[in-house]
């Protein structure tokens, strides 16, 4: 099988973030790989080892697929770590402040390229938080959609995969053939460390950058930011120690606000 | 303008949500709601700013998901050609709206919490530290709204009745549903639309019933961390925060929950938050309107007496 997966480097989920003429400031703050996409690239590698492994010479292979900043390479460097084959950066400032659109359609365009049996995606950026990359890649690339999977059989020799997909809509069993796009949730596995073996391993892997020039993919904005502004902090409210009345007190609160 | 939205329905019955939605559209232009759904669910939508109703009634969307969803949208989309299409952001919408985005050539703005009249989206962003207005620039404005987000107008509504049918292409039949379970809501209140929500983590060691009895004295739905829903005390769907369910209910109650940043980014826009937890230093207390140091099972059932009282 032929695996991608698409990963993305984000800032840290603890870093303050701020807006920069309409972006996302991404200087300065410490930039990791995208936690939820820790889970696709496990789950790939999970499906990869239980028919037969990936490693040189087996019939598997996952690649990373990462649109970013050059400097998005230490991100796809973790991924390889844990196991990943070898990686595609697509790369240019052309691309800055791409939207999911862009995003979708730059990635589509090299997935179409790969004749890959199966792509998997996190099931969101923990910056951008939209949601709808897997989706808008099944679209794109008329491919069956297989999101929010909460588990993930696949079938090689029938070429067929079947997900649970977990959603507020409840769980549904979901089939399709090859290829689709699968995104996993985050309880479908714990993604694994990356061993002293896979770090070194990782440092010989390939990371191959492409620019934007040979992509078939039309890059245009698709909104605008009219403006964006900091709110006000939440200051810290009223704190009480329960000596035997925080209940009551929290209902003679509730009640000043009028919630009860 | 005209402007086309999704009605929402929870268990068979209109939501609020589909009032909300109407709302905001109705700023820009006039409303036709679809309804992926019969013409005994059309005949619900009775209150909000709504001109048309069009049901497309295809058992495709039940098998096949949100790619049939998104063919019977393109469908009404070609013969109405909206300005602005407004979707609640759940994750069926949003992908729903991600396709057909793409298949428009339209711009998309999720999880927005206002739409003004010339369809300028404002979103709450960072765990709603920054407040951003955006506008698409490209095709139809697709917008997915928040639920919670407006007061919805519930002026009676007698809207124009029509049914569509469409096709599902065989490339939105790929991926074929075989089977489907319903999630456990035990009578309380959507997660996202409810006023009040009532949270527990994993200071309840397993046990709600504190969260539910309040919860339920409230008429709130009950909410959980991750850490509660790793352990299996509470289902997925029940899950609060960045990769649960972002709620802004005008009462949020964390109980036994640490205030980690990922819950923290699904509750932290709510009107009012309250926090019950033994340590003083949680950082839940950062974002508390209200904080009670103290341990859950003492300080709820009290709360609940209180209520109780208060009613009789
Ligand atoms: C990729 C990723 C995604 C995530 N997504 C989410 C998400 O969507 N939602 C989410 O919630 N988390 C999410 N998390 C997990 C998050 O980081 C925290 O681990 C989780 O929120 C902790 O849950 P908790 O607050 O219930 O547990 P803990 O952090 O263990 O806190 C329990 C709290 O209960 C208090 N307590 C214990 N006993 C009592 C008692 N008797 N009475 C009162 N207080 C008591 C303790 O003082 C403590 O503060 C995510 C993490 C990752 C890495």
């Amino acid at each position: 099988m032929k695996i991608a997966v698409c990963v993305k480097q984000v800032p840290d989920s603890w870093a303050e973030k701020k807006m920069n003429s309409g972006r996302l400031d991404r200087e300065g703050v410490d930039a990791v790989l995208n936690d939820l996409d820790e889970y696709a690239v496990e789950e790939a590698l999970r499906i990869a080892e239980a028919h037969g492994g990936n490693e040189e010479g087996s019939s598997n292979t996952v690649t990373l697929i990462s649109m970013g900043p050059e400097r998005a390479a230490e991100a796809i460097r973790k991924a390889l770590s844990m196991g990943a084959n070898n990686a595609i950066l697509i790369s240019d400032v052309a691309l800055a402040g791409a939207d999911a659109l862009t995003t979708s359609e730059v990635l589509a365009s090299v997935i179409k390229a790969e004749a890959f049996d199966l792509v998997i995606c996190g099931t969101e950026s923990t910056d951008a938080r939209m949601s709808v990359v897997p989706a808008m890649l099944a679209e794109r690339l008329s491919w069956a959609q297989l999101t929010f999977a909460g588990s993930v059989k696949v079938n090689p020799d029938a070429k067929s995969v079947e997900i649970t997909r977990v959603t507020e809509s409840g769980v549904d069993t979901i089939t399709a053939q090859f290829p689709a796009v699968i995104s996993v949730i985050e309880k479908i596995n714990e993604p694994r460390y990356p061993s002293f073996k896979g770090i070194m391993a990782a440092k010989k892997k390939s990371i191959e950058t492409r620019s934007a020039a040979g992509l078939a993919a039309n890059i245009s904005a698709w909104s605008d930011v009219v403006d964006a502004t900091p709110r006000p902090a939440r200051g810290a409210g009223i704190k009480v120690e329960d000596g035997g009345t925080g209940g009551d007190a929290l209902i003679t609160y509730l009640a000043e606000k009028k919630l009860v | 303008m005209s402007a086309v939205i999704l009605a929402e329905f929870s268990d068979g019955k209109v939501s609020k949500t589909t009032a909300e939605l109407a709302t905001l559209a109705a700023r820009t232009g006039d409303v036709t709601a679809v309804v992926l759904g019969n013409s005994q669910m059309a005949a619900q939508i009775l209150a909000g700013p709504i001109k048309k109703v069009i049901a497309v009634d295809n058992a495709d969307v039940l098998a096949y998901g949100v790619a049939a969803a998104v063919d019977a949208l393109a469908a009404v989309i070609a013969q109405e050609s909206p300005k602005v299409l407004l979707i609640a952001s759940s994750a069926f919408g949003k992908e729903l709206a991600g396709r057909l985005a793409v298949r428009t050539n339209s711009g998309l703005i999720t999880d927005a919490v206002d739409v003004a009249a010339d369809a300028t989206a404002t979103q709450l962003v960072f765990g709603g530290s920054t407040t951003v207005h955006s506008k698409v620039s490209h095709g139809i404005s697709i917008i997915t709204v928040r639920p919670n987000s407006v007061d919805p107008d519930l002026t009676p509504a007698t809207p124009e009745v029509s049914t569509l049918t469409s096709p599902t292409s065989a490339t939105s039949q790929l991926a074929k549903i075989t089977s489907t379970q319903a999630p456990v809501k035990g009578g309380r209140p959507e997660l996202t639309e409810a006023q009040i929500v009532v949270s527990g983590g994993r200071g309840t060691n397993g046990d709600f019933t504190p969260v539910e009895t309040f919860a339920d004295l409230l008429g709130g739905a009950v909410g959980a961390s991750r850490a509660a829903t790793d352990a299996g005390w509470y289902p997925h769907s029940m899950q609060v925060g960045q990769t649960g369910k972002t709620v802004s209910p005008q009462l949020y109650v964390a109980c036994g929950i640490s205030g980690a940043i990922q819950h923290r980014a699904g509750m932290q826009t709510s009107k009012v938050i309250v926090a019950i937890n033994k340590d003083p230093e949680a950082p839940i207390f950062e974002v508390a309107d209200f904080g009670v140091v103290g341990d859950l099972f003492a300080v709820l059932p009290q709360a609940s007496e209180g209520i109780k009282a208060r009613k009789s």
